[in-house]
């Protein structure tokens, strides 16, 4: 499989869906208990991108997503006492921003529920790549290309990103839907198996799947843009 | 009712990612497979699919800004001195009132 996050996230997302914390979070929930800063600080470091990156998929703005954030790990604080193991850490910790972010999002901007707008984005029809790419139907090679993509010059190799690529990226993810992105962002970014992203934003596993298509494409796309300008 | 007709491109561009879940049955793998022998334009596609995502995998987690930091230790350490008992050390959920 490629497209695969880093190696720290790897081996979690080829597991199977957990329903218990891993041996390494008992570990943290113990530490945590036991007042170690250290840990808390570790935990902090480790999952606070992923958090930010999942708010701003929900709210309207950076600052609102840092308070999002900074409210989740305050209530990770003073609910780690009665965190009971029924799921992972991991997943407790997301669900608790997913519901502060969701509540807050519809609060400052939408009326309409993120379960919503998933199923909008996902049910949207909208062709992806140009319908002009492709011969039309009454051609005798319809559907096949006519302009089809051209090979990437510069293409990104692995982790040998210039900073140039990365922004591109970076700002393709930032214009995605927020449903895309969110998906986009937990997937691909932060590593997390589609069982993991379906039950903490209460969607299927076809609209995730459909999402998350959109979602890429929409990147693949803003690539091909970049390198077709760079002749 | 799966479809035995040959795969156009514009198709698998709405699949790729279908192919690349492992979400397909064998003959829609089969019938995807099958077109990428014979066509290099989408050999070039589902590439540069894969290469996106290992773009968008090698985006950083964003560091925790100072000042933030500091009022999350400052939170932490507030609710150790908050709490009276030592805590159960098999981890398991506080029994106290």
């Amino acid at each position: 499989m490629t497209g695969l996050p880093p190696a720290t996230e790897r081996v979690e997302a080829a597991q199977p869906p957990r329903a218990a914390p891993t041996p390494d979070e008992r570990r943290l929930v113990q530490a945590l208990r036991a007042g170690d800063e250290a840990a808390f600080v570790a935990m902090v470091e480790r999952y606070n991108g992923a958090l930010l990156r999942l708010a701003l998929s929900f709210v309207p703005s950076r600052a609102v997503a840092e308070e999002v954030v900074q409210e989740t790990w305050l209530a990770v604080i003073t609910g780690i006492d009665r965190f009971e193991g029924r799921s992972t850490l991991r997943t407790w910790l997301f669900r608790i921003l997913v519901n502060r972010a969701k509540t807050r999002g519809e609060r400052e901007r939408r009326t309409v529920p993120f379960s919503s707008l998933a199923t909008g984005e996902a049910g949207d029809d909208e062709p992806l790549v140009d319908a002009d790419r492709f011969a039309p139907a009454d051609s005798p090679w319809a559907g096949h290309w006519t302009t089809g993509p051209r090979p990437w010059a510069h293409a990104p190799e692995g982790r040998l990103l210039s900073k140039e690529t990365t922004s591109v990226v970076t700002g393709a993810i930032e214009a995605l839907p927020p449903a895309q992105r969110a998906v986009v962002s937990l997937r691909d970014i932060a590593g997390w198996s589609s069982e993991e992203v379906c039950e903490s934003l209460g969607i299927s596993e076809v609209n995730q799947r459909v999402l998350l298509h959109r979602g890429r494409t929409r990147v693949r796309n803003a690539l091909e843009t970049h390198f077709d300008g760079e002749g | 009712m799966a479809d035995t007709s040959p795969l156009a491109c514009a198709e698998l561009v709405v699949l790729v990612t279908d192919y690349l879940e492992g979400a397909m049955t064998p003959s829609e793998r089969a019938r995807f497979d099958a077109h990428l022998d014979e066509c290099p334009l989408c050999v070039v596609y589902v590439d540069q699919f894969r290469r996106t995502l290992d773009a968008i995998g090698t985006l950083r987690e964003e560091d925790v800004p100072a000042p933030a930091r500091r009022v999350l230790l400052s939170a932490f350490r507030d609710w150790k001195g908050s709490r009276g008992d030592a805590p159960p050390d098999d981890g398991a959920p506080s029994t106290r009132a």
